[in-house]
């Protein structure tokens, strides 16, 4: 294991910002896709649902 | 199985249909991210705890972890994006244009996930966060191409029209990714020369390790949320059709 301490983990030779701001903003933009993803889903899903019984011939 | 409504004639062809390919992607989209939390899981590990600092750039260089599989994906997904955009247009496939349309903001997302960490990785290394140079430039254009995808495809009502502009502004956009690509050749640039290329790679084993199984981590997480999204199309598009409305009664939608 290459870090001593929890904290020079979290320190990165003094680069911190830079290499969790990376990360930190990859993660949030990717969690915001997973549930902008979930959100539409459920609104076309609530759409089909509203929708006029099946049956009906086109 | 549904009723399947297209005429059967390629086994290929029938995957075209949106009501076929539909169930299909929702038994793929599982699988495929629960392989990109595992590789990504482990692409992390290798790249801080196995992974050396670097000597020259000290612990910055991890930022490559992320910065290059998404700077890779979102040149790869363009193609992808232009690829079913041209189908489309070309033979008038429903699924392919709803295909690129999934593809767009998964792509966009890339795009800026590169830039970002690019930016963040350039103060450090060269002491500033922008600069106005080829390959920066041709990203940044790429993430436009993208928005202007979406944005075009919005502000038009009709699908199928909207399909067919998207698709042109796709195509005269594909332009763009062998300039980025090449652009660090072409160009003196600021931004460093390909650190992979086939058959040699100017980096540690550990490190190239690390960073190709976050490529994977990537990769397969694209296709999860493509797929998602494109199912998400396919029923707000095809809503009013049979099949939708049959596969809502049994509980399948």
């Amino acid at each position: 294991m290459q870090w001593q301490s929890l904290e020079r983990f979290f320190s990165m030779g003094g680069y911190g910002f830079y290499v969790w701001g990376s990360y930190a903003v990859a993660a949030a933009v990717l969690a915001a896709e997973v549930w902008s993803l979930r959100r539409r889903r459920r609104a076309a899903l609530a759409q089909v649902r509203a929708a006029p019984a099946a049956g009906r011939s086109a | 199985m549904s009723s399947v409504t297209a005429s059967p004639g390629f086994s290929l062809f029938r995957y075209a249909a949106p009501n076929v390919f539909y169930p299909l992607a929702g038994r793929m989209v599982p699988w495929f991210a629960a392989l990109a939390a595992v590789l990504a899981a482990a692409g992390l590990y290798i790249g801080f705890f196995l992974a050396p600092t670097d000597a020259q750039q000290g612990d910055s260089y991890r930022i490559i972890y992320i910065h290059v599989p998404s700077a890779w994906m979102a040149m790869l997904l363009y193609v992808v994006m232009a690829f079913w955009a041209g189908v489309g247009l070309a033979f008038n496939t429903r699924l392919s244009s709803m295909m690129a349309q999934a593809i767009a903001p998964t792509g966009a997302l890339m795009a800026f996930i590169s830039l970002w960490t690019g930016a963040l990785w350039g103060r450090p290394t060269w002491g500033t966060y922008w600069v106005w140079d080829a390959r920066l430039t041709s990203t940044l254009i790429l993430l436009f191409l993208y928005l202007g995808f979406i944005a075009l495809q919005a502000a038009i009502d009709d699908s199928r029209r909207a399909d067919k502009a998207g698709a042109v502004l796709a195509l005269v956009g594909v332009v763009n990714v062998p300039i980025i690509y090449f652009s660090v050749k072409w160009w003196n640039t600021l931004h460093q020369g390909a650190s992979v290329k086939p058959g040699s790679s100017a980096m540690a084993s550990i490190m190239l390790a690390g960073m190709l199984v976050m490529v994977f981590a990537f990769w397969t997480y694209a296709i999860a949320a493509v797929l998602a999204r494109l199912r998400t199309i396919i029923v707000e598009r095809e809503r009013r059709a049979q099949w939708v409305l049959e596969a809502r009664e049994r509980g399948s939608l």
